[in-house]
């Protein structure tokens, strides 16, 4: 198995060629066409979108835009309105927790989510059951990790107003049955909210097919630089709600004792936009557009399926989550009894980095029974080569542990 | 399916980042942690502390018994890496019977240890001079430094 795009496109990866970067959950390398579109920006049209009436201005406005174009078209969103750009898919959750949900959630009104989130769409949803007096609800996972839709089912009822879910798990790596989550959500009069961090950059995403209310997603984890990401939501739903942050930009008119808002997307983009970083995030959509996210998600399978055999080959190796062929890209895997973050030090001093602890995921942790996984994680400029190295820098942890009898 | 050479890892012994790690999980540390001396609780604890290292999530509790000023017992109990319980039984092994300046003074020479000072390892420290390596590992200082914090805290709050 070859990369689907070569190191070559790459840098960091080039400069390093012995580097097994297993950690793209967490954030993914930047390809060259990526670094200089931000680069471009800034030496050939940089100037504060939206505020001049000069042509600098203007054309830097008019990238801003395209940018806007570009990612609505990758995540198939036929209304570029409605796709803000954020900090992150952090940002993107928080906004529709706080705008959203305090406009809507209120007293024994029940939010749910499910035992596997990311702290990012778990905290913002506890927090505003706090504040609320409403419930949190937790929808317990099937044994193998995967979202148990039974459990789902009976879990709503007439009081729940949102069901947030993580469209792909960063733990896991399971890809959750959007549709049937949302239809499950509508039927009881619930918005549907998709952490999108691990799909966007994995699986193809038509995000005016897929039936969520709310998507976010974060351009670093798909190519792109950090720093920038996005909310797509229903318009009708967008146009409801209050504003998250003001100042700048967001408002239409400023009168001394209130304001009006600026239509959408601008009513949730207050100040400077991070347009480098929308212009970034737009190339790194084309790269993948490039590849083709069929080809990158076969590739991904590929990976998934050779680094599953391979690992759970070696005695002491247990793996979390389901087999390869349910998967996105990631494994989370413990060695016998060597502690994750002893095993990422020994890896990393072969030269392969992958990720050790909780992985933003401690109700996750509390539910697989363990306080910390160590995390591969693949993308399209891992190979096999990548694979070998992160198999022998495990058995070789094997090893070093074996010495002392327990 | 084998990889182009540039890819390949060198033999081992060249390179001295893993030389240096498999130094570190020397047999001593993997012994304490896998065989970690004063494990356990005490019946009547003069001070019971616990302390979390929230990057990682790991835990340590520790009970300490004092008579007048020296330390008399200590246990501990947590979960954790290598590197912090090993780091754990080292230092309460090394603690115990010691009066609480001698214990605050190898505590703080551990710690300077760990920060990569030159000389800080000295021979009060003993076997703990087995954990030197951590110095060069900064994201691994936490490891280490769990239990010489909390026995620090501990050893304060009595005096
Ligand atoms: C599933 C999931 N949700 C949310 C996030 C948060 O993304 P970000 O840190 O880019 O805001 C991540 C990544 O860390 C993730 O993997």
């Amino acid at each position: 198995m070859i990369s689907a795009l070569p190191r070559s496109e790459f840098p960091l990866l080039a400069a390093s060629p012995r580097l097994a970067y297993l950690d793209s959950a967490a954030t993914t390398q930047k390809p060259r066409a990526v670094l200089d579109a931000i680069c471009d920006f800034y030496e050939n049209d940089n100037a504060n979108p939206h505020r001049g009436a000069y042509a600098l201005s203007v054309r830097a406005t008019e990238r801003y835009h395209e940018a806007r174009a570009r990612v609505a078209a990758f995540l198939g969103v036929g209304d570029p309105d409605c796709l803000i750009f954020t900090r992150g898919t952090t940002e993107s959750l928080n906004l529709v927790a706080s705008s959203w949900g305090r406009a809507n959630v209120g007293a024994g009104d029940e939010i749910v989510v499910t035992g596997a989130e990311h702290h990012a769409n778990f905290v913002p949803w506890q927090q505003l059951a706090i504040e609320k007096n409403a419930r949190l609800r937790i929808c317990e996972l099937a044994p193998d990790g995967a979202l148990d839709l039974d459990r789902l089912r009976a879990l709503l009822g007439s009081r729940t107003k949102v069901v947030a879910f993580a469209h792909v798990s960063n733990v896991l790596g399971t890809i959750a049955p959007v549709r049937d989550i949302v239809e499950l959500a509508h039927r009881v009069g619930a918005i549907a909210v998709c952490d999108g961090a691990q799909a966007a950059p994995h699986l193809t995403v038509r995000f005016d097919e897929l039936g969520v209310d709310f998507f976010a997603a974060s351009g670093h984890k798909m190519l792109g630089p950090m720093g920038i990401g996005v909310l797509v939501g229903r318009r009708r739903l967008l146009e409801a709600m209050p504003p998250f942050l003001t100042g700048g930009d967001m408002i239409e008119f400023v009168e001394d004792d209130h304001s009006t808002w600026n239509r959408l997307p601008h009513k949730f983009e207050a100040g400077t936009p991070n347009a480098a970083g929308a212009v970034g995030m737009a190339a790194a959509a084309a790269v993948l557009e490039g590849v083709g996210m069929d080809a990158v998600r076969a590739h991904e399978r590929e990976l998934v399926r050779s680094a599953y055999r391979r690992l759970s080959a070696i005695e002491g190796v247990r793996i979390y989550g389901p087999g390869p062929a349910d998967r996105s890209g990631v494994l989370s895997f413990n060695v016998g009894d060597v502690h994750p973050h002893d095993l990422a030090t020994i890896l990393d001093s072969h030269h392969v980095c992958i990720r050790a602890g909780h992985h933003c995921a401690q109700p996750l942790m509390r539910r697989l029974g363990v306080s910390a996984t160590a995390r591969a994680s693949f993308y399209v400029y891992n190979d096999d080569a990548d694979i070998d190295a992160l198999v022998n820098g495990v058995m070789a942890a094997r090893e070093m542990f074996s010495r002392v009898g327990a | 399916m084998s990889a182009p050479d540039d890819r390949k890892d060198a033999p081992n012994g060249t390179d001295s980042r893993r030389s240096h790690v498999e130094a570190l999980y020397q047999e001593l540390i993997l012994d304490h942690y896998r065989r970690p001396r004063n494990r356990g609780t005490l019946e009547h604890p003069d001070v019971a502390l616990r302390k979390k290292n929230p990057l990682c999530g790991d835990v340590i509790d520790l009970q300490l018994q004092f008579d007048g000023d020296t330390l008399r017992e200590v246990r501990f109990t947590g979960e954790g890496c290598a590197i912090s319980q090993a780091a754990a039984s080292m230092l309460t092994q090394r603690l115990k019977g010691k009066s609480t300046a001698e214990a605050a003074q190898i505590l703080d020479r551990f710690a300077r240890m760990v920060h990569g000072e030159e000389g800080a390892a000295d021979e009060s420290l003993g076997d703990l001079r087995a954990l030197s390596g951590v110095s060069r590992l900064p994201v691994r200082h936490p490891c280490a430094l769990l239990a010489s914090d909390a026995l620090a805290e501990a050893l304060a709050s009595h005096r």
